[in-house]
Formats: C-alpha cells, sequence, structure tokens
C-alpha cells in the first residue's frame, strides 16, 4: 500500500479539473491506497460550507467532496495559516478536517510515497 | 532524502514559487523550469527571498529553459545551481517525493 | 464587428418533398408515453425515470429485477442524487460494500445481478447518465 498526498491550492470553480482529480482521488482510494488531502492557498476554499452554485451549466465540486467519505480517505489536511489569511476556520467548512500548521507541511510532503498537486 | 519541488510559472504569473518556499523542508531542492526559470533573474522580483531561502534549500533551474528564454548566466543569481536535462534526472533520482506547483 | 453572410447552403434541401425528414431516435414507450434514450441506451432526461421506466429499462437490457436489483438501483440513486457523482466501475464494488457490506460489495455478487458491466447497468436501469469509463 503506498501513501499518497493530493495538494489542492487553487480555488472551486476554475473548470473540470477539479472533478477530474477527485475522480482519481476516488479511484486510488478505491484500490486500498492510502489516501491524504492537503488543502493549501486558496485550495481551503474548496472545502468552504454553504456553497450553492446555481448556474445550470456549472458542476459544483462541493457535493463531491462529500463522497470522499465513502471510499475511505484518510484524513483532509487544511494548513491553519491558509485558513486565518482567509478569515475561515475548521468551523467554517462543510466536512472534518484536521488543522496543519505551516511549519509542518514539510514533515507531511515528505513521508508521502507520491504527491500530487491537483 | 529530500523532496524535489518543480516550479515552472514565472514569479510574475503565479505565487507558485512564494507558496513553495513557505512550505519547504530544510535538505529540500527546487528545480525552476519552463517559465519558472524567469524567477532564478538576478532582476526578479523574488530574488531576496530566494537568496534568504538557500541556507535551507538548494536551488536549481534548467540551464536549455534559461537559454530558450535568453537569459545569460551572467543574469541569473548567485548560488543558484544550472542543470542540464541529465542534471534534472538526477535530481528527479536523488529525491523523494516530487512535487510540482502548478 | 462584422458577420459572415455567407449564405447557408443547407436551407433549401428543407423544401424538398421527397426527402424523408423525420430522424428516428431511440427511445421506449412505457405506460403511453415516449421515454426518450441516448444512442447508449440511457435516459436522456433522468426525471423521466419511475419504477416502471426502470422495467422497462432492464427488459430491455434482458435483465429480469428482484428485490436484489432494487436494492442496487435505490443505493446508486441515492448515491448520486447526494453527491452528484457517477462511480467508476471499482468505486461502484467500494460504495455498494461501504453501505450493504462485504457480502454485496464485491464483483462477483454485482455481476450476477447485472451481467457484462455491473455500474453500467445499475445506472442505465436507475435512470442515470452514463457512467466513466464505460463503453
Amino acid at each position: 500500500m503506498k501513501k499518497f498526498l493530493f495538494v489542492m491550492r487553487h480555488p472551486p470553480y476554475q473548470g473540470i479539473g477539479i472533478l477530474e482529480n477527485l475522480d482519481m482521488i476516488m479511484t486510488v482510494a478505491a484500490f486500498d491506497q492510502c489516501v491524504n488531502i492537503l488543502f493549501l492557498d486558496d485550495g481551503v476554499f474548496l472545502l468552504k460550507a454553504n456553497q450553492t452554485p446555481d448556474h445550470p451549466h456549472v458542476k459544483p465540486s462541493s457535493p463531491v467532496f462529500a463522497a470522499l467519505a465513502m471510499y475511505d480517505v484518510e484524513t483532509l489536511w487544511v494548513e491553519q495559516e491558509s485558513l486565518s489569511e482567509r478569515g475561515l476556520s475548521l468551523s467554517k467548512l462543510m466536512l472534518p478536517a484536521q488543522s496543519i500548521n505551516r511549519a509542518e507541511i514539510a514533515n507531511l510532503i515528505a513521508e508521502a510515497d507520491i504527491v500530487v498537486n491537483c | 532524502m529530500g523532496v524535489l519541488h518543480l516550479i515552472n510559472r514565472s514569479p510574475g504569473e503565479t505565487q507558485a514559487l512564494g507558496q513553495c518556499l513557505d512550505r519547504v523542508g530544510a535538505g529540500d531542492s527546487i528545480l525552476l523550469l519552463e517559465s519558472g526559470v524567469y524567477a532564478a533573474m538576478k532582476s526578479s522580483i523574488i530574488a531576496v527571498r530566494l537568496t534568504e531561502s538557500m541556507a535551507k534549500v538548494s536551488i536549481h533551474a534548467l540551464a536549455p529553459d534559461l537559454a530558450a528564454r535568453g537569459i545569460a548566466t551572467e543574469e541569473v543569481l548567485e548560488g543558484i545551481e544550472l542543470v542540464s536535462y541529465e542534471g534534472f534526472v538526477n535530481l528527479s533520482i536523488s529525491h523523494h517525493p516530487i512535487l510540482s506547483w502548478n | 464587428m462584422s458577420f459572415d453572410s455567407t449564405p447557408c447552403h443547407w436551407d433549401w434541401m428543407w423544401l424538398r418533398a421527397d426527402i424523408e425528414w423525420t430522424v428516428s431516435v431511440p427511445h421506449l414507450i412505457v405506460e403511453g408515453s415516449v421515454v426518450e434514450l441516448t444512442d447508449s441506451g440511457f435516459l436522456v432526461n433522468t426525471s423521466d425515470w419511475n419504477e416502471s421506466v426502470a422495467q422497462a429499462l432492464a427488459q430491455a437490457s434482458h435483465i429480469g429485477l428482484t428485490d436484489e436489483h432494487w436494492e442496487i438501483i435505490h443505493l446508486i440513486r441515492q448515491y448520486y442524487f447526494n453527491y452528484l457523482h457517477l462511480p467508476n466501475a471499482r468505486m461502484f464494488v467500494k460504495l455498494v460494500q461501504k453501505s450493504l457490506g462485504e457480502d454485496k460489495g464485491n464483483s462477483r455478487y454485482l455481476h450476477s445481478l447485472f451481467p457484462n458491466s455491473a455500474v453500467r447497468f445499475a445506472c442505465l436501469i436507475a435512470g442515470l447518465p452514463k457512467p466513466p469509463g464505460c463503453l
């Protein structure tokens, strides 16, 4: 079993890349690999609660994030500094996540077998 | 074995390099390639930070990408190691894991 | 800005009476209403679905529906409408496992219910779009 770390640094609604990445993540998790996701910078906006897109042609990523729970994704790591710089906190996210300090990020990356920039 | 961080966008275009520098670990390496090599210039907007970071990480720039953009060796910040494609391969082998900051 | 005013060469064709213009689209007739299908046999409009439509879709796929089939059909519909997401084959097995346990969350069981491609026929009969990775 490999330790995967998927790093998300971009905000939502920037094309379908995020949905493709989520499909990749769920597939990897469905193959019983150890999957962690790290949210940095504007990537923390992906998890902001109460996203309600009403444009018929925009496929939202927020409900798909909720589906991660079906595939035993290990931990959603959210950098504390990225949250506070944007006036967010764990309680303002739509899913349970684990906060991690900036100083600890290097270790989290180094511990992974495979790191994927999303 | 340190992590190899790849930066392929210029510092004027994205904040990828700065965001990477915020999180690098001691002993990691950064490779500037494609538009990322603009950061390696003495005149780049991120030059001071890049020089400061050299105490902790080693910085490399892909020589053919510098040449393609007309950036001469004397225009490159002191302390940045220029690497060939072969050097890129060697960095990939000697580091683990590899993270590209697109 | 200027617009190219090249005449449309297809215009004249609509005047010809000797050509049969009715295009036949794949469809089912369920309880007297026409239900439109895609070329691959999936519902065009997810909202057309009801249990009679499911029966007709299953019949067209040569699958006789039992309680075990319905359990999976309702599960995949619930998943799709909750998460706005379609699983691929591997995810499908995993999510059935998560929801209904190991006895049902395995390819052998799912293929016994929906031969050939379990996720494809489960989604098709459930009135959902074609899942990713299905030909």
